[in-house]
């Protein structure tokens, strides 16, 4: 009887990342392979440490907007605004309502552009190139009116303590009523093309499932969360600046797959379409900012906020310690803690699914790394 | 070749030589362009202007790039098998040129015989047989780089060009029935006569599994797992640089060409117009060698730009998805195909093309059916 002769095989380890096309900055995955399929997963982060929580030790509330826009460029809206409404908290800061008016209306503008970027490079990262310029294209018109307000069309430094630094240009508000015009006709070509594209669909059905229990456990939020059926939203769940004044609906998805996570962020567009809308009618006449002295100072005291990014839940805690600059700043991220999702997710999954299901999470990675 | 021959009197294997020589230096400026309007096409798809830059309207950027890519560093991985690595692009790159030796790019009138090298009697499997050389190169370039991506990018090559040339070459095997010949020339006088004779209105599945195959075959969007830009940084070709990369870059667009023009050849009546030619074309030789040179390289352009469009529109499929599409789909289908036209053989073409076109109906519908009864998931408010 012939000897039976055992063929030993090993795992291949790949490196992928930091340099990579579609890590979206600077993530290492380090991957245990059996021939396409991950039998592990381990994030490596931090090649994009900036240090910017001990940067607001150094700088005044006036200096800190400006950095803090670098914590998640796509978003810089949001962060901005997460610090000043910290600081006004602990200070007991009333911010003019045409400010808080304003504050959401530009929050909802950046939520669109922020989808439109994820929409084009998510289809990048699944192989279809055409849809990254139109969606370029679209987010290009929000950026016009960003640019239009404050001249900036990446990093604003728009809120500040008390209010917004910049008043809307007499234009505006028609510029911003053509573009809830014609983006809606765009939403529409979107998913025309991508939707019912059945290359698509089949490479998003049924991939990257995870129940709400495990989104939970690991504190996933935002729409990677809401895909799973749980209807959690921060602009519902805990109202601030005027979204209790405004009507909008939280969509979920049914699945937990990678077609939800797209479907709900389309969903979402169209509902910050409308609190956009709303905003526009019923923007308050009035001061921006309330009037602070040139050196700002908050007295000492604490305070945690979180708002909804598009990526999630987005918060600051800060401690004051009745100087110019703040004690102690820590934010938290939601690209974070999907980050740390991902060797959860990815076990037993195929290496091309690997950017199929990353990419549906919207990660960022200066967010990750601070 | 032949009226060349009759005018030269040279020995055949220098005749060969010449034309090889012709081949080669004719397909070099074709690559150009069809990377210059690859580009142009898809940066008016994606609301682009497209090369615009270098020279008129950008005609010379492929020249720049090409001069770019001759004066790079010519890039020798650590550790790599230098042999193997110098091999790869060589074997990459021949076949794409060896397959025109059996392509007809025109007919110079009457007794003259068409513009072509050798008039193989396998000239069809000849053609699949070389190209499927290409596989050899990627498996070559994956092994020889040291390097895990092109290694994940070889395999999957070789994978996918196990899977698809079984469709591929069964789907010309109806053709071969109802042509009775292999030689490219044969089957295209098959052809004959006008548009209604053109074998892809005989043979409607296997010409669309031809198009799904070759997209394949040239390794491009919807099938370009073996280079997986987003996935795996090109794949096999990630460590080439300089030259080797441009030859590389050259073959995927003169095989891109290649696969439309075998697809012209066998599908859409190769020269031939899509009506009956007058006498007057026909009889002069100079003037129908243009006339049939122009159709040929028409229908080859428009099958190009077909890929480019999708190229433009497609997301890549997942490597198991596209094995199973190639076994599970196309060669069911195509042995189906093979079947009912030999049973239909018997009682003559337009009795094989209405059965084929049938079915082919019968399918769409039976998909549209399904396709509405699948309900469209949507998000909850």
């Amino acid at each position: 009887m012939p000897e039976l002769v055992e063929v030993r095989t090993e795992g291949m380890v790949l490196n992928m990342g930091p340099q990579h096309p579609s890590t979206h900055g600077v993530l290492r995955l380090l991957l245990r392979l059996d021939g396409e399929v991950i039998k592990s997963c381990t994030p490596v982060i931090g090649y994009l440490h900036r240090g910017m929580e001990k940067l607001a030790e150094h700088r005044t509330y006036v200096q800190y907007p400006a950095i803090i826009d670098r914590f998640e460029y796509l978003t810089a809206m949001f962060t901005g605004v997460l610090y000043a409404m910290c600081a006004e908290r602990i200070a007991g800061i009333e911010v003019p309502p045409r400010a808080i008016w304003m504050r959401t209306l530009m929050l909802e503008l950046n939520r669109i552009a922020s989808h439109l970027f994820w929409l084009g490079t998510y289809l990048l990262d699944l192989g279809a190139n055409g849809l990254l310029f139109y969606a370029m294209r679209d987010r290009e018109l929000i950026l016009n009116l960003f640019e239009e307000v404050c001249g900036a069309r990446l990093l604003y430094s728009y809120a500040c303590v008390g209010g917004v630094r910049f008043d809307n240009p007499p234009s505006f508000e028609r510029h911003v009523r053509e573009f809830l015009k014609i983006f809606l006709d765009r939403i529409r070509d979107y998913e025309s093309i991508v939707t019912e594209n059945p290359v698509f669909l089949e490479r998003v059905q049924e991939v990257g499932c995870y129940s709400p229990e495990l989104a939970l456990q690991y504190a996933v939020s935002g729409p990677p969360l809401r895909s799973t059926g749980i209807r959690k939203d921060l602009r519902k769940d805990q109202p601030y600046l005027a979204y209790d004044q405004v009507d909008f609906a939280v969509p979920i998805g049914t699945k937990g797959d990678t077609l939800d996570r797209y479907l709900l962020r389309m969903a979402e567009m169209r509902e910050s379409l409308k609190i956009v809308e709303q905003c526009l009618d019923r923007l308050p006449d009035g001061n921006i900012r309330v009037k602070l002295p040139n050196v700002v100072k908050i007295p000492a005291g604490e305070a945690y906020l979180a708002l909804e990014s598009p990526r999630g839940e987005v918060g600051a805690y800060m401690v004051a310690n009745g100087t110019d600059k703040c004690y102690r700043l820590k934010l938290r991220c939601p690209s974070f803690n999907h980050v740390q999702f991902l060797p959860v997710i990815l076990l037993g999954e195929r290496i091309s699914d690997v950017m199929a299901i990353f990419g549906s999470l919207d990660v960022i990675l200066p967010e990750v790394d601070r | 070749m032949n009226l060349l021959q009759s005018l030269l009197n040279l020995p055949e294997p220098l005749m060969g030589a010449i034309g090889a020589l012709l081949i080669t230096l004719g397909m070099l400026p074709v690559a150009a362009m069809l990377v210059l309007w690859e580009r142009i096409f898809l940066g008016k798809l994606t609301q682009r202007p497209g090369p615009n830059r270098v020279g008129p309207r950008g005609l010379l950027q492929t020249i720049a790039d090409a001069l770019k890519l001759l004066t790079k560093e010519d890039f020798t991985p650590k550790d790599a098998d230098r042999i193997l690595f110098f091999l790869a692009p060589l074997i990459f790159i021949v076949p794409s040129f060896l397959v025109f030796a059996v392509v007809p790019f025109g007919h110079f009138g009457g007794t003259h015989g068409p513009v072509l090298i050798a008039d193989l009697r396998t000239g069809i499997f000849f053609m699949v047989a070389v190209f499927s050389l290409h596989t050899v190169g990627i498996l070559m370039a994956g092994w020889a780089s040291n390097n895990k991506y092109s290694l994940l990018g070889g395999i999957r090559g070789v994978a996918q060009a196990i899977s698809y040339e079984l469709p591929l070459i069964f789907s010309f095997l109806g053709i071969l029935i109802l042509s009775g010949s292999m030689s490219t020339v044969d089957i295209i006088k098959a052809q004959g006569g006008g548009l209604h004779n053109w074998f892809f209105l005989a043979q409607p599945v296997a010409f669309l599994v031809y198009l799904a195959c070759s997209v394949a075959e040239v390794n491009r969007v919807p099938f370009d797992i073996p280079e997986a830009e987003s996935e795996l940084v090109s794949g096999f070709n990630t460590e080439y640089s300089g030259m080797r990369f441009a030859m590389f870059f050259l073959a995927e667009y003169v095989s891109l060409f290649a696969t439309a023009a075998i697809a012209t050849i066998v599908f859409l009546g190769g020269w031939l117009a899509p009506f009956p030619e007058p006498a007057v074309i026909t009889g002069s030789t100079l003037g129908y060698f243009f006339w049939s040179a122009g159709w040929f390289l028409l229908k080859v352009f428009t099958l190009v730009t077909l890929a480019m469009w999708v190229r433009g529109t497609l997301p890549r499929l997942r490597a198991d998805q596209l094995m199973d599409f190639a076994w599970k789909f196309l060669v069911p289908v195509v042995l189906v195909n093979l079947f009912v036209t030999g049973l239909l053989a018997l009682w003559g073409r337009w009795a094989v093309a209405g059965g084929l076109w049938l079915a082919l109906l019968l399918w769409a519908l039976y998909g549209q059916s399904r396709a509405a009864k699948a309900e469209r998931r949507q998000v909850v408010y």
